[in-house]
């Protein structure tokens, strides 16, 4: 019987894109709806994240082993800092309680690992960093976005340095198997926690249902179902913003989590953060060779890649990485990663459309269609900044070069230099439809910049 | 259950999209056991239909008709009369034939008396309810409900605000609908947006009007078309109350991004000049082709040619052309004020005023290959998916209301 729990809480808000129009691209770069993603967040910021964290913090205080795992991105860790720095100083104080532990993640909630290792890596290392500066704590666990997961994610994970992963609990790959036991990656040292999602989701989906069986849930009626639960463990990851937010106050959800860890301390259940669960053994190896998430029925990637939209956006997103980096410009960078929340690609689903639900509550679109068109109306601007950007740098470089070239070089060896950067133009095989022609813009700038070049040397010989 | 439908035109003696909804009824209503018989005004001669007996009324004047003379006055400017004069010409040259009488309000009085001459003695099939399609033979249908004491269904297929474009209404017809409206047991609106409409206009309860969706049967789905440009099509009459003049003004910004493309206009109407003139002094004129009144294959071979189709109506109580667009795998904008804008999922709807939303998502269709593909494959499933079954099964559900609500 189940003898531990491990509470994770996942927050996460978008920045929303707003109505970014055709007829905005290339005269302004005003992607984001900064006064929507504010009010939401002061929204939830009252609804959610301050009464929320008052309670742990109580409980924290009050139950001797009470313990429990965030696992925030970055991006709204940098909103709060932003637009509600008091909701940053209250999750500070849970972590100085010492009993708090933040896993790792993208900073960007990202979908890179299914794009670009690269990255990924990179937007890893500065949530790790992130949560180094704000809550002095070096994560060891990692959940990747949307808990997507494959073998090969875990190799990439394995060689950032960490040994364990949480993943959701897929019943076609787990099988007869349950998901209260740590398992072992494929090929690989790493250890997968999963995520119990029936009784998850009972809280995060189904506690304020009324036509569920289940209703009401108390939390004497949901410790014993716990404690009855076959395993070593449960791991309940769900939307933080399940407190107050999807199910609201009068549902009597906070009343529910008030009560939660006496009851089960009342059932000699332990409690336990992802690191301290992870030091147990694994039971056994799951291969897991197709790509699993948390989302919907499926379980796979389908919410953000199923469709040609969104498709066509993350290619072109991710095709225009070594560009962005080539400009050393730190907005378009950030311009670049901002656009890679997952988001985004949610917004553009067209899956349950139809059927209007989840997917519609939290669109700020009213179509998956005008989510692809703002979408896309803002990827192509960040490309022609991005091109122009390099175009500059390129001249720029070349120029440096030219004026170090002594009088008396040759027309020869101007010329090769001149084709190391049309070949490094080319590499760099931009966003355009046709890579080719900015080689070509750029030789062309680079000769009108030479031939002044050499003819004002020509009038001072 | 047997139903009386009093209709204007129906298949293959018809010249709109009237007589097609009531075909599709009619064989929905068929299937589900229910027989129909539909009296029309005229008909160049008798003809089977598969889904209906079909009574025609003119067809029985030797039977002594007890004329009064009509205080009406002729129309002059009757908009509305003058559209479906201008049809009967062209039907006329098509069929020989002499669909309408000198003013429409002569033609729907006469048929008034028609009906109920052919009640009176004795022409009638027996019947448990009557079914009215639209204005002009609701003065008929409510005469014929007061003589045979049998329910009344009205059916709106479009207001006279949307035949009017919301610009003055015809006060003997906003009479007549209202006639019908108000002595009807129930109201089939085809739309939520025709039910509110009917609501505000004639001040009647939410609960007596009934929202029926229409459905539509494509008969076309195998043509091949060559083009070489990119291709933004409007197909409907050239009236205000279909939004022309906005597909025009956006084809001008459209053609700043995408200097390329194509806008076609096709269908004829008054505004036709107008319009010409208008794409002339945008600096349009020749990238906006005229193609005038389509019919049969050719339509479908517009639609087949388009990339995107527009429908920006000011006023559609319903709109089956978008329907036929989707069905064909042509991605469509709708204006958010069409009926059918309620059934659909998989098309961008704009406010119809909303010149520049409207050019914006031209431009995002023809630029973005994946949002035309998306926009294709699921509106296209969507569009495939309407059968008249359904709105029948609805229609069946509001006989057996009204007539529980007499017997008991």
């Amino acid at each position: 019987m189940v003898n531990t729990v491990s509470f994770v809480f996942h927050a996460h808000q978008p920045y929303r894109l707003r109505h970014y129009r055709v007829f905005d691209i290339g005269n302004n770069h005003y992607y984001f709806d900064e006064e929507k993603n504010k009010n939401i967040l002061h929204k939830v910021r009252d609804k959610c994240y301050l009464p929320t964290n008052q309670i742990l913090l109580d409980l924290l205080k009050t139950v001797k082993d009470f313990k429990i795992a965030f696992s925030i991105t970055g991006v709204l860790l940098e909103q709060f800092e932003n637009y509600a720095p008091e909701v940053l100083e209250s999750f500070k104080q849970l972590a100085s309680t010492g009993k708090v532990e933040f896993l790792a993640e993208t900073y960007y909630h990202s979908l890179a690992s299914l794009y670009s290792f690269n990255e990924f890596q990179e937007q890893v290392e500065l949530h790790k960093e992130l949560i180094k500066e704000l809550f002095h704590q070096k994560p060891k666990v990692f959940r990747n976005t949307e808990l997507i997961y494959n073998n090969h994610i875990a190799s990439q994970i394995a060689s950032m340095g960490f040994k364990t992963i949480m993943i959701e609990g897929v019943d076609r790959f787990l099988g007869w198997r349950s998901p209260n036991y740590v398992y072992k990656a494929k090929n690989v040292d790493v250890k997968l926690l999963l995520k119990n999602y029936r009784l998850s989701d009972d809280i995060a989906f189904r506690f304020g249902q009324k036509s569920w069986v289940g209703y009401p849930l108390t939390a004497d009626k949901y410790s014993d179902w716990i404690s009855s639960s076959i395993g070593e463990h449960v791991i309940l990851y769900m939307d933080y913003e399940t407190f107050g937010e999807h199910q609201w106050a009068d549902t009597g959800i906070f009343e529910f989590l008030k009560v939660l860890p006496f009851e089960l301390k009342q059932r000699s259940i332990n409690f336990a953060t992802p690191s301290q669960i992870a030091k147990k053994q694994p039971v056994d190896e799951l291969d897991i060779n197709q790509t699993i998430s948390w989302a919907d029925t499926e379980r796979d990637t389908s919410a953000w890649t199923g469709n040609d939209m969104q498709r066509q956006a993350l290619q072109e997103l991710y095709a225009m990485e070594s560009a962005v980096k080539a400009c050393n410009d730190e907005t378009l960078l950030k311009h670049w990663r901002l656009l890679q929340l997952s988001d985004h690609f949610y917004y553009m689903c067209t899956k349950w459309f139809a059927d209007g639900d989840v997917h519609k509550y939290f669109n700020p679109y009213n179509t998956p269609y005008e989510g692809f068109i703002a979408f896309m109306n803002a990827l192509n601007d960040l490309a022609l900044r991005v091109r122009k950007k390099l175009l500059e740098e390129i001249v720029k470089q070349q120029a440096l070069n030219v004026s170090k070239l002594s009088k008396n070089s040759s027309i020869e060896s101007f010329n090769m230099q001149s084709q190391t950067f049309q070949n490094f133009a080319l590499q760099t095989s931009l966003i355009t439809e046709n890579p080719g022609s900015l080689a070509a813009e750029m030789l062309s700038l680079v000769k009108t910049f030479s031939s002044k070049r050499f003819s004002s040397n020509a009038k001072q010989d | 259950m047997k139903v009386l439908m009093l209709g204007w035109e129906f298949p293959p003696a018809y010249s709109g999209g009237l007589g097609i909804a009531c075909q599709g009824l009619a064989k929905g209503l068929t299937s589900l056991g229910v027989e129909v018989t539909i009296i029309i005004p005229t008909a160049p001669e008798e003809f089977e239909n598969p889904y209906a007996k079909v009574i025609i009324a003119d067809k029985y004047d030797n039977i002594k008709i007890a004329r009064i003379p009509s205080l009406l006055t002729p129309y002059a400017s009757f908009h509305s009369y003058k559209v479906r004069y201008e049809r009967y010409m062209a039907s006329k040259i098509r069929n020989n034939v002499v669909l309408y009488g000198k003013t429409l309000l002569e033609e729907v009085q006469l048929f008034k008396h028609r009906v109920l001459a052919l009640y009176y003695n004795n022409l009638l099939p027996e019947f448990d309810v009557i079914h009215a399609h639209d204005w002009m033979t609701f003065p008929a249908a409510v005469a014929l409900k007061n003589a045979s004491k049998k329910p009344l269904i009205v059916h709106i297929h479009s207001t006279e605000h949307d035949r009017s474009g919301g610009l003055g209404y015809n006060p003997k017809v906003f009479e007549l609908e209202k006639l019908g409206v108000e002595k009807s047991d129930k109201v089939i609106a085809v739309s939520n947006y025709t039910k509110s409409l009917i609501m505000k206009m004639y001040n009647i309860p939410s609960n007596k009007v009934c929202v029926v969706h229409n459905a539509f049967e494509m008969p076309y789905t195998d043509v091949k078309v060559e083009k070489h440009h990119k291709v933004v099509l409007f197909l409907g009459r050239l009236t205000l109350h279909k939004g022309p003049d906005y597909f025009i003004r956006a084809a001008k910004i459209v053609l700043q991004y995408v200097p390329d493309a194509r806008f076609i206009v096709a269908g004829t109407g008054e505004m036709e000049p107008y319009l010409i003139e208008l794409a002339a002094s945008l600096g349009i004129a020749g990238k906006v082709l005229f193609t005038g009144f389509l019919k049969g294959a050719d339509v479908a071979r517009a639609y087949k040619m388009a990339d995107v189709y527009v429908l920006p109506s000011v006023s559609e109580p319903f709109g089956i052309t978008p329907l036929e667009a989707l069905s064909l795998e042509t991605p469509v904008i709708i204006s958010k004020q069409s009926g059918v804008s309620e059934v659909l999922n998989h098309v961008i709807k704009v406010d119809f005023w909303d010149v520049e939303k409207l050019a914006q998502s031209i431009i995002a269709i023809l630029k973005y290959k994946a949002l035309h593909n998306t926009l294709k494959k699921h509106g296209c499933l969507e569009a495939r998916s309407f059968n008249w079954v359904k709105p029948a099964e609805k229609l069946l559900h509001v006989y057996n209301q009204v007539l529980g609500g007499l017997n008991g």
